[in-house]
């Protein structure tokens, strides 16, 4: 039975989010892209929520259960607030949940729950790869098996919080398949590049570039289920953002174009500008549907989830482009003035078809 | 809580409904396209019967509060993309109750309801029609000239004017003893606030079809011009109140947008329907060549055709799921003025560009007349037109989404 109205319990999680995204994160969002850095009070603030800890059961240390819905709905406010912030609220998430996910009971019960139970702390993960065509399902990073080992070799970029990580998860090609691996900080061949990475975006989120020489694990390390669930749910996850990234941009400029006189009317009053709203808004609303039909079929084990959670996030790719370069054009000079959040949105739209992995729920 | 799932007995009706597309509707496609203005009595008189043997008297949604949760509107809507996907000029030619049913059933009293819809369930299929567009005004239906004056010796109104662009008005006035709703004003000077809907019977005296137009596609589906000479209907005939209401309220407008309202997502089903034809033509082509799609695969190393069909089926499910959300808000009574425009916004632009590209894909194949992808092309277009063209819809979702009235956005 068809239903598109959140449950009571999602819509009080997700007022604590909202709370959270528009109070906090987007008073913040400026200066932490200027100044490089989120004040980590800010984010343990949105780490106390409880977003990851909601998703992750008892046993574990959490106190729920994964609901990939629940947790897409809580992803879209808060990258409504801000992308790179709800990035780093999440970020532990990168570490646990492929764990919860893909890894033996026995890791599970070692890693989960010293992540779950403490204050945010940066965890980390690797998969993106410095090349045109990085393909999730076809990594250049390769695991080879050496007795009680594997040894890694690669290159990977976009790693966040690489410097700090205490552990990390690396995805690397073992027989033709991307699987994770727990490499901790400090193995030897490990090599985390001096200086940060320079992005376009996301400039409050450090992120490093990662060398792997040789890098020997034990092969307890690891983790022995697959990488699809994983991708899948970032694809959603982004998508989801996408849709919040946006969502701010379309309700910004829709108050920039009600508020700015032109030729004797507002802006919004033209139709250039009122249709150019008109179609943001549209396509917005389809590209959410879509992901949250994703996150529910992921949910139920639907056999089209796999495929649908491309496509939502394919979809949002070109839509959260389209939104946000509209909103700038729709404030003109003023929406190329980094005083204006609408250019940064712009520049984060952009990245969604290259930030796959960054985010998990 | 949200969910996806398709109710059960929505699920049950598609399979019959797909079977009816299969054998009655796409064998018969390329038949009626060619033989324009000829009429699918064997698709007609199956629906008719089966539809009755249903208990029912049509597919629209009736108003009475039934047990259980409503899905009316989902099922119409699911209907209607199946139907479509059939054929979408053939399913045009469905009987029974269709936009004149929905104007009575959104506008009308009890009494007329029951007055003009009873004639759905009898022995033979009946049509209704829906007369909004005249000569001189398309989208801007509050310039609309009809008039309507109350001859209160006899207690008649006496309709003038004429209409154009009536979808299935042949089959409804002359086919079948069935009805059309016109839209006439009852003062000039009122505007909208003037403007009501008059339900004309097939029959009365005044109203004649006077041309049927030949069309780039729906060739199975009639669309006539009626002429309005002294029509003279009784009293009853009108849906809403017989007085123009002072304060400027302008009801009579509102109950065609409420009329809109129902039924903007029901051709944005339409459009659905067939554009999921094409894309499944599509790829069923490409099979039979070797060619299948990598889902999964980042853009940069996919093949043009591959682009072209994920991006396809991103706009197709997508504006599906918000054709959806609109008839769901239909049915739990939510007002769905915006997600109604959004799904019929979506859906138009989704069903052109899909059977434009198809054809282009498909090469001399798809231009060809031997396969349905060029006529599914002219078919899909007037999902972008008829019921509000996307500019108009695209109007009413930036009013609400700004919050101005139509005075404001023009």
């Amino acid at each position: 039975m068809y239903s598109f109205e959140p449950s009571d319990e999602q819509k009080m999680l997700l007022d604590a989010v909202s709370r959270y995204a528009t109070n906090d994160l987007r008073p913040a969002a400026h200066d932490a892209e200027e100044g490089h850095e989120f004040p980590l009070k800010l984010i343990n603030k949105g780490w106390e929520i409880g977003l990851l800890q909601a998703s992750v059961p008892e046993a574990y240390g959490g106190f729920g259960e994964r609901s990939v819905l629940t947790s897409v709905l809580a992803a879209e406010e808060l990258a409504f607030g801000d992308l790179a912030g709800a990035l780093t609220v999440l970020l532990p998430g990168l570490f646990v949940l492929p764990i919860l996910l893909a890894g033996s009971e026995e890791q599970k019960q070692e890693l989960i729950p010293p992540v779950i139970e403490a204050d945010w702390k940066p965890y980390s993960a690797a998969l993106i790869e410095p090349f045109f065509d990085f393909d999730p399902s076809d990594l250049r990073t390769t695991a080879k098996a050496d007795g009680d080992n594997y040894i890694l070799s690669g290159e990977k970029t976009y790693v966040p919080f690489a410097n700090k990580a205490e552990k990390m998860l690396v995805y690397a090609k073992l027989d033709k398949t991307t699987r994770g691996f727990i490499v901790p900080a400090g193995t030897a061949g490990l090599k985390v590049a001096d200086e940060r990475e320079k992005l376009m975006g996301l400039n409050a989120l450090p992120f490093y570039r990662l060398t792997l020489e040789n890098v020997r694990i034990p092969k307890t390390a690891l983790l022995p289920g697959d990488f699809g669930p994983v991708l899948d749910s970032s694809r959603v996850t982004l998508a989801a953002m996408a849709v919040g990234v946006a969502k701010a941009a379309l309700e910004y400029s829709r108050d920039y174009a009600k508020d700015r006189d032109v030729f004797g009317v507002k802006v919004a009053q033209k139709q250039a500008i009122a249709f150019m709203l008109a179609e943001m808004a549209t396509d917005i609303e389809a590209i959410r549907l879509l992901a949250w039909e994703a996150a529910w079929m992921l949910d139920k084990g639907h056999t089209e989830a796999s495929k649908t959670a491309y496509l939502a996030y394919t979809g949002a790719v070109d839509m959260v482009m389209m939104v946000t370069d509209r909103a700038v054009q729709i404030l003109g000079g003023h929406g190329y003035i980094r005083e204006h959040p609408v250019e940064l949105w712009m520049r984060n739209g952009r990245g969604f078809a290259t930030f796959t992995g960054l985010a998990v729920v | 809580m949200i969910d996806f799932e398709i109710p059960e007995k929505i699920a049950q009706i598609c399979t019959v409904v797909e079977s009816v597309a299969v054998n009655m509707m796409r064998p018969v496609s390329r038949y009626f396209d060619e033989h324009e203005h000829e009429i699918p009595w064997d698709y007609i008189t199956f629906m008719h019967t089966a539809t009755r043997a249903m208990g029912g008297s049509s597919m629209v949604p009736g108003t009475s509060k039934s047990e259980g949760p409503r899905i009316g509107f989902q099922r119409l809507a699911f209907m209607v993309e199946m139907l479509s996907w059939g054929d979408a000029g053939m399913y045009l030619c469905t009987p029974g109750g269709m936009l004149g049913s929905a104007a009575v059933s959104a506008t009308g009293t009890p009494e007329q309801k029951e007055r003009f819809l009873k004639r759905f369930r009898g022995e033979k299929p009946v049509f209704d029609a829906m007369c909004m567009t005249e000569p001189q005004c398309g989208s801007d239906t509050s310039a609309i000239r009809a008039s309507a004056v109350l001859d209160k010796k006899t207690n008649e109104w006496v309709l003038n004017g004429e209409k154009i662009f009536v979808t299935a008005g042949q089959k409804a006035l002359v086919d079948s003893n069935g009805f059309i709703v016109v839209w006439a004003t009852i003062d000039p000077k009122a505007g909208r606030a003037g403007m009501r809907p008059f339900v004309v019977e097939a029959g009365a005296p005044g109203c004649s079809v006077v041309k049927m137009e030949h069309k780039l596609g729906i060739r199975a589906s009639d669309t006539v011009s009626i002429v309005l000479q002294d029509c003279r209907i009784p009293f009853d005939n009108i849906l809403g109140s017989p007085e123009v209401i002072t304060d400027k309220a302008t009801t009579g407008f509102k109950g065609a947008m409420a009329t809109f309202d129902a039924t903007r997502p029901i051709v944005a089903a339409q459009a659905i329907g067939l554009a999921r034809a094409t894309l499944e033509l599509v790829k069923e082509m490409l099979a039979e060549q070797g060619v299948t799609i990598r889902y999964g695969l980042p853009r940069q190393k996919m093949t043009l055709i591959e682009r072209e069909i994920v991006d396809m089926e991103i706009m197709l499910r997508s504006a599906w799921l918000v054709t959806i959300k609109a008839v769901w808000m239909a049915d739990n009574g939510k007002p769905n003025s915006l997600e109604a425009s959004m799904s019929k916004v979506r859906s138009g632009d989704v069903v052109t560009k899909i059977t434009q590209k198809a054809v282009e894909l498909m090469g001399p194949v798809g231009y060809s007349r031997e396969h349905l992808l060029e006529k599914w092309f002219r078919d899909a277009k007037i999902s972008d037109i008829y019921e509000g063209t996307g500019q108009i819809n695209r109007l009413i979702v930036a009013r609400q989404i700004l919050g101005y009235r139509s005075s404001e956005l023009r």
